[in-house]
């Protein structure tokens, strides 16, 4: 069965016909190409595919797309602004938060939350919102780091 | 002075691709996946050993929707990655060896197909025993798995260095222990995935894959599907992570090739996280033995150890994985006689491979520890016994390696300072313990896995219309950084703006061949080659500006963007200017450089002395502080200080970065990770009961550099991401010995067997206590 659902991506609005049992990672990857969210396991174990919804993060591999239905959806490719990387993607980039990327997606969109809800994270917070974001390369020192200067980044996000 | 380079070496400055990764833009395999593609799946085998009766895919074949179906029959040949042990065939044949190994391929309209045409598959067979561990294969009368190979025994090593007899003889304390490491695997956070295309028109064929030595898969690929190399094209897109999971040719990038060839189109397969822990290629389970004699100074005079090693089903790189044990026993330490006994068994567990610290992790774990029980019973300080044993670079090993840079001792006062060793070793509070270990790792194999004559890395610059400059390498960036790492050798040579150039690399029509990202060779081996390209090119670049500024080439100064004559320094052109003069009469320049390590560097003249060979070795020492909670048996690591002797640090953050990542996974060995089975079936096929370490489980990490300026490293650098991995389960035991009074020898240490530990203890205490009293006459108490 498919149903036609009304819903915001990336600030655009929409309205798409997905089937019941569609994924919300499977919708955004191959009906809207955004592959910017990764698959990093067989489902709730990784975090790679954390998207926003409503702004509070979810995985999208344990997401219904029928659920999301009148409500906003933002990945990674949302963050950065006429193609100005947005300060938590600039202290990433720079502070080396990202080695092989992979995770990279979901750990930006967690702390995006995050940083929305506590502008000034401690390191506690941090790694308490990270929990269930995986990453095998840096053992996390920098991704800490890396939202530690994008919290405290005079740069406004565009 | 001379002024530093922007973005040159010894710069801490992002990832070259950092911003594509960043953004959600950096493409892996998986998203690649034309849409109009087929489906790929792979059906597994349902056993762990078992004979292949029938296999039917008649019905599989007939469904609507199903375009190929493909099985052993359809590829007769052997791959693997050492040329002397190619025994896997992409689809088995005959006979299965482990739960989980491929069968049959299917390629289908849709993935619903694809998954309803494998349910159809039937699969007819005769059970045979099944062995789980290297001790169970090894018992008389065991079924071989494979024909040639009594006992299960791939490879059996023997060999003895130095005096072992007066070595052990002189020694004033001997030691020996037995240790046992579960095994582990990759877990790079990308599941594995390939898209091939097959256009039988011309009979070519283009591979998307995952993998760190797309070379070897672009050979092997060829081999199975009996091939022109010619015809074949091998690209890597961005990769999630390898550790050494990828640097072999694994079964479904040949797969996906068939399934292309035989639908003769485009095949997209991706595998689930579960199939990634079934092709595996991880650290075997070991059973280690090793003996040590020390004089009562602590100084070592010699080691005997014996490692087995359960290989798993098939035998990738096993041989060079049992050479590796033994020979890196060597080149950290001066042990004037060291023996040592490697037997790799085949059993019916997915087969193993390269991972992170390739074959020495679990040995330098055995090492270190029964030194650290050794010096506590001498009543020595850990790191004063390793200071007495270092090595005087430069010399040459009793098994003949080479070590011509060694900033060991350094990596100790560093660690010994940073942690606040001497202040605090010995008044630690109760269930608080801090340890200390060292380690070391090759900076790529000195001579390579198939040995062709050819140089050990070439890299090309192009230099065209539009004064761009473009590195083609073949050099894997899986996220350590060495697209980064030739970019800033190139900058630092010609002194241009980093804009100027860009990277391609790993398309095999495009890049030049390279040997891959493995046993950290790039760094050394592709700088280096890179160097030389960057220096060739600018001698041209000098001739150039010589013919615009009518000088000759000596009175040309370099600026990077602007060529100036010394001799009249007002006279400059521009960057653009020159590389327009350099392509006069030639066109197009494709500058190259390469790279060879020397013969005498190649190791030592025995059978497999090759292994453990190196240009130059990375030094590392970390101190590692722990608290125990008694109550659940939990290990909290609370800090990590970690000193790694890398030679030069051509990106600091990016080695910082290497080293953290090192700590960790040593970190996953050391405290939770193990691969689990029940009669041949994977018992933790998935993240979280295999359990890779959360940010919550992860210490802070204190990085300290030491840069010895190894004489043969491009600008003096080494290895930077391996080393560094052996020395944390060491350490970390060490200081869960001083917390606990535990001397453990298994990992992983769990909380489980903290606990166990704990409570036996209790027990006995109890029991003890018990005993005493029962033997003291009663005393009652007048009660008023």
């Amino acid at each position: 069965m498919k149903s036609i659902i009304k819903l915001t991506v990336n600030g655009q609005r929409r309205e798409d016909a997905v089937a019941d049992n569609l994924l919300l990672l499977d919708y955004l990857r191959e009906q809207l190409q955004l592959t910017g969210t990764k698959q990093g396991c067989d489902g709730g174990e990784c975090g790679a595919c954390t998207v926003l919804v409503d702004g509070d993060p979810r995985l999208a591999c344990l997401t219904l797309a029928a659920t999301v239905a009148d409500k906003h959806v933002e990945t990674v490719e949302s963050l950065a602004r006429n193609g100005r990387l947005s300060r938590l993607q600039q202290a990433f980039h720079e502070k080396l938060g990202t080695q092989c990327g992979f995770c990279t997606p979901g750990m930006l969109m967690t702390a995006e939350a995050l940083l929305r809800r506590v502008p000034h994270p401690s390191v506690e917070q941090i790694r308490a919102a990270l929990a269930g974001n995986l990453c095998r390369c840096t053992g996390y020192v920098k991704i800490i780091e890396s939202v530690q200067a994008a919290s405290l980044s005079e740069k406004e996000d565009a | 002075m001379k002024k530093a380079v922007d973005g040159g070496v010894g710069a801490r400055r992002p990832l070259v691709d950092g911003v594509e990764k960043v953004t959600g833009r950096a493409k892996y395999t998986a998203d690649l996946f034309a849409p109009a593609g087929l489906v790929g799946k792979i059906y597994r085998s349902p056993h762990a050993h078992a004979e292949i009766l029938h296999l039917d895919v008649s019905e599989a074949r007939k469904l609507p929707g199903v375009v190929a179906v493909v099985t052993g029959d359809d590829c007769p040949v052997a791959y693997g990655i050492l040329p002397i042990s190619q025994n896997e065939y992409p689809l088995a044949r005959e006979r299965v060896r482990y739960f989980g190994e491929p069968v049959a391929a299917v390629a289908a309209r849709d993935e619903r197909t694809a998954v309803q045409a494998l349910k159809l598959i039937r699969l007819t067979v005769r059970e045979l025993p099944v062995y789980l561990s290297a001790k169970d294969a090894r018992k008389p009368g065991a079924v071989p798995l494979h024909v040639n190979k009594a006992g299960n025994l791939e490879r059996e090593v023997h060999n003895e260095f130095g005096d072992l007899g007066a070595g052990f003889a002189q020694a004033e304390l001997v030691r020996e222990d037995n240790y046992h490491c579960a095994e582990v695997t990759h877990v790079h956070m990308e599941p594995n995935a390939a898209t091939a295309t097959y256009d039988p028109s011309r009979d070519h064929l283009t591979l998307h894959t995952v993998s760190q030595v797309p070379y070897y898969v672009h050979l092997m690929v060829a081999q199975c599907l009996a091939m022109d190399t010619a015809r074949v094209r091998v690209i890597k897109p961005f990769i999630g992570g390898g550790f050494g999971a990828r640097t072999e040719t694994l079964n479904f990038e040949i797969i996906c090739a068939l399934l292309a060839r035989a639908a003769g189109g485009t095949v997209n397969l991706k595998l689930s996280r579960e199939e990634t822990f079934l092709t595996h290629r991880g650290r075997p389970e070991s059973d280690i033995r090793i003996k040590i004699g020390m004089q009562r100074d602590g100084r070592l005079t010699a080691c005997e150890c014996e490692v087995v090693q359960r290989g798993g089903a098939y035998g990738g790189y096993g041989i060079i994985t049992i050479l590796y044990a033994g020979a890196m026993l060597n080149g950290l330490y001066e042990i004037p006689a060291v023996g040592y006994r490697g037997y790799r068994v085949y059993t019916n567990t997915p087969p193993c491979g390269a991972m992170r610290g390739h074959g020495t992790v679990n040995v330098r774990f055995a090492f270190e520890s029964l030194l650290d029980a050794m010096s506590q019973e001498l009543g020595l300080d850990p790191i004063e016994v390793r200071r007495r044993n270092l090595l005087k670079a430069p010399t040459v090993t009793i098994n003949g390696l080479q070590v011509r840079s060694y900033g060991l001792p350094q990596c100790l006062d560093r660690v010994e300072q940073a942690s606040g060793w001497r202040e605090r070793i010995g008044k630690m509070p109760r269930w608080r313990g801090l340890g200390v270990a060292c380690s070391h790792y090759v900076s790529g194999s000195a001579k390579p896995v198939h040995w062709t004559g050819e140089p050990h890395a070439t890299v090309v610059l192009k230099l065209d219309f539009d004064a761009g400059i473009t590195i083609l390498t073949g050099a894997s960036d899986i996220g350590q950084g060495s697209s980064t790492v030739l970019t800033q050798v190139v900058i630092e040579v010609l002194g241009v703006d980093q804009r100027r150039i860009r990277v391609i690399a790993n398309d095999s029509a495009i890049t030049p061949k390279d040997n891959g990202s493995y046993s950290s060779r790039v760094t050394f081996m592709v700088g280096n080659a890179a160097l030389q390209a960057a220096r060739n090119l600018k001698e041209i670049l000098i001739n150039a500006a010589a013919m615009r500024l009518q000088v000759s080439p000596a009175q040309v100064e370099c600026q990077g963007e602007i060529y100036r004559s010394c001799v009249a320094p007002e006279k400059e052109v521009s960057f653009g200017e020159v590389a327009a003069q350099s392509l006069v009469d030639t066109g197009t320049l494709f500058v190259k450089g390469t790279y060879t390590c020397p013969p005498e560097f190649q190791g030592g003249k025995q059978r497999g002395g090759a292994v453990g060979s190196t240009m130059g070795f990375s030094y590392a020492a970390q101190v590692v502080e722990v608290s125990v909670d008694p109550d659940t048996g939990r290990i909290t690591p609370e800090k990590v200080w970690v000193a790694l002797d890398c030679g030069f640090a051509i990106n600091p953050l990016s080695v910082e970065g290497q080293v953290q990542g090192a700590i960790s996974m040593g970190m996953g060995q050391a405290m939770s990770e193990q691969t689990r089975f029940d009669k041949g079936k994977p018992m933790a096929a998935n993240i979280l009961e295999y359990a890779v370490p959360t940010i919550l489980d992860s210490p802070p990490i204190d990085v300290q550099l030491v840069q010895s300026i190894d004489p043969n490293g491009p600008f003096g650098a080494k290895e930077g991401s391996e080393g560094p991995l052996s020395g944390f389960p060491a350490a970390f035991a060490a200081a869960v010995r001083q917390a606990t009074g535990f001397g453990f020898t298994q990992l992983p240490i769990t909380p489980e067997v903290v606990l166990d530990a704990i409570i036996a203890q209790r027990e006995e205490a109890a029991a003890a206590a018990y005993a005493s009293a029962a033997a003291q006459p009663l005393v009652h108490e007048k009660v008023s």
